[in-house]
């Protein structure tokens, strides 16, 4: 057990980190029924900007700058590439995202001219090391999940209290509907994205803290972990999104705990293919109501 | 007064509208009827603004509504109910009924609202808290139409209200129509029960693949034979 422990405890924390890019897609898919293929590269460049911003500026400037690029990225490629698509069929706006998920790595490939950028301790405070239990671990591993269920618990309450959360709830239903409610469709969808970069933001943040360099393609394999996440909880739900997390962050770091790291991406995987053959619909998929 | 001129509307590849005239007087109940497929609900969407016209106009109290947004429509006092109701199934009655209020700022004004359709529906105050898509077809409705209610509208535009309910629960929901008119709301009805939107209305067209082939006060078109045999049933 105190072998496992610190491979628990940053289970929890991968596992925060996964949840806060999950939630960008199962919101996405909620209003749009599109997988935001180019999620996954949101968060590398978030991951980018904070490199740049680190270095030059003062972290308290950085951060926020890194959130707010992030955002505006976000919204952009809302605008550009997935409105004019509104009323195309949805394997277009698909094809669109695959699109722009290439059009950003290669924009930054241009950028960094390939080459990895150092993580050179960017934001002070929480990469210091701690002992918690027995175990040594930096101490974003212990803010990464308590951030994340704040940060949860937020959303949450925004979608079900507040006016915005009503109209992004009455779209995901009924578009049109919505529409006749007076309901400005694409301000509701813009800021989906707002709010799936912002988180997508904060995790690539929590994420990259522990990381030597970002390239290119680092966004890849949290973006699709985080994907199955959603897909596990059941995409669409928010609350799936979180509790799939948690459970594929700790489960990976459970099997690399027991020596079995060359499996634990594997067994991702192979649980997202378990997923889809026996429930679809995930652990708290939708329930299919009809419209009459 | 929603007069409509001349309106040619394109639908999914086929002429929907090929030139109708209309108007909706304020304060009457006008009623549009006709067969499957006539165009009834197209013009209404082309009214609301969830469609788009090829050409005509559509005056509200003298504004041009064509090319407006559908929230600038609905702000200016045009609410519909669409066909199938259309309810949120996982909202509760409430917040149904609130977001129907989705353009107003004035909270107090909105309570009062609310508690204005409770007293026009007592069954929806008495489930306010259950989720709409619990609720039988005749409830939904009554919800669909308190919901479009809540926007405080001048016109309340309503898309095949008696659909799949029960004969008993058409009648409860056509004297309520009624008395929403009474209360000063112009209502333009469509309707494939035309012996009912007949009955209730001022004023009543007959819409036939997207033209109008008649129109006259609802007493007039239910003595018409012709509006009988197609519509009515020969012997009703």
């Amino acid at each position: 057990m105190q072998e496992l422990l610190p491979y628990l405890i940053n289970g929890i924390s991968v596992g925060g980190q996964y949840a806060l890019i999950a939630i960008g897609y199962t919101l996405v898919y909620g209003i749009l029924r599109l997988i935001n293929f180019a999620h996954g590269d949101v968060f590398m460049v978030a991951g980018l900007v904070m490199v740049y911003a680190t270095t030059s500026m003062p972290f308290y400037i950085a951060l926020p700058l890194v959130l707010i690029a992030t955002v505006i990225l976000g919204f952009v490629i809302e605008r550009v590439a997935y409105k004019p698509l509104r009323s195309a069929p949805r394997m277009s706006l698909m094809i669109s995202a695959i699109g722009v998920s290439y059009l950003i790595q290669n924009l930054a490939f241009y950028i960094t001219g390939g080459v990895p950028q150092p993580v050179s301790n960017p934001i002070p405070w929480i990469s210091e090391n701690v002992t918690i239990l027995g175990a040594s671990t930096k101490r974003v591993t212990l803010v990464t999940p308590v951030l994340t269920i704040l940060l949860v618990v937020a959303l949450v309450y925004l979608i079900n209290h507040t006016k915005i959360g009503m109209a992004m709830r009455a779209a995901a239903k009924d578009f049109e509907t919505a529409q006749l409610m007076g309901i400005k469709i694409n301000a509701v969808i813009s800021m989906t994205f707002v709010i799936g970069s912002f988180l997508a933001a904060v995790g690539s943040m929590l994420y990259f803290t522990n990381y030597p360099s970002v390239a290119i393609t680092s966004g890849g394999m949290p973006g699709l972990k985080a994907f199955v996440a959603a897909v596990f909880g059941g995409i669409g739900s928010i609350p799936g999104a979180v509790v799939g997390a948690f459970i594929i962050g700790l489960c990976e770091e459970i099997i690399k705990g027991l020596g079995y790291t060359t499996f634990s991406d594997a067994f991702t995987f192979a649980l997202l293919i378990v997923v889809l053959c026996v429930k679809p619909t995930g652990l708290f998929g939708e329930k299919v109501t009809d419209k009459v | 007064m929603l007069k409509i001129e001349n309106l040619h509307v394109n639908y999914g590849g086929i002429q929907a509208l090929r030139g109708i005239s209309l108007e909706v007087p304020d304060g009457k109940i006008v009623t549009l009827i006709g067969a499957n497929g006539a165009g009834k609900s197209t013009t209404l969407r082309t009214i609301t603004g969830l469609v788009k016209a090829a050409s005509g106009s559509i005056q509200w109290n003298g504004e041009e509504l064509l090319g407006k947004s559908i929230d600038k429509i609905v702000t200016s006092g045009i609410a519909m109910s669409p066909e199938g109701r259309r309810v949120f199934p996982d909202m509760t009655v409430l917040e149904n009924l609130k977001i129907g209020a989705y353009l107003r700022k004035d909270k107090a004004e909105i309570e009062k609202d609310i508690k204005w359709v409770y007293s026009l529906f007592p069954r929806l105050e008495e489930r306010s808290w259950q989720l709409a898509g619990t609720l039988s077809g005749g409830e939904q409705q009554m919800l669909a139409v308190g919901r479009a209610l809540m926007s405080r509208p001048k016109l309340m535009m309503l898309d095949e209200p008696s659909l799949g309910l029960a004969p008993l629960v058409v009648q409860d929901i056509f004297s309520i129509i009624r008395e929403i008119n009474r209360q000063g709301v112009t209502v333009l009805l469509i309707e494939q029960n035309a012996n009912m939107a007949l009955k209730i209305a001022d004023l009543a067209y007959v819409l036939e693949t997207g033209t109008i082939t008649m129109s006259g006060t609802g007493a007039e078109l239910l003595a018409d034979e012709r509006v009988k045999e197609a519509y009515l049933g020969k012997n009703s």
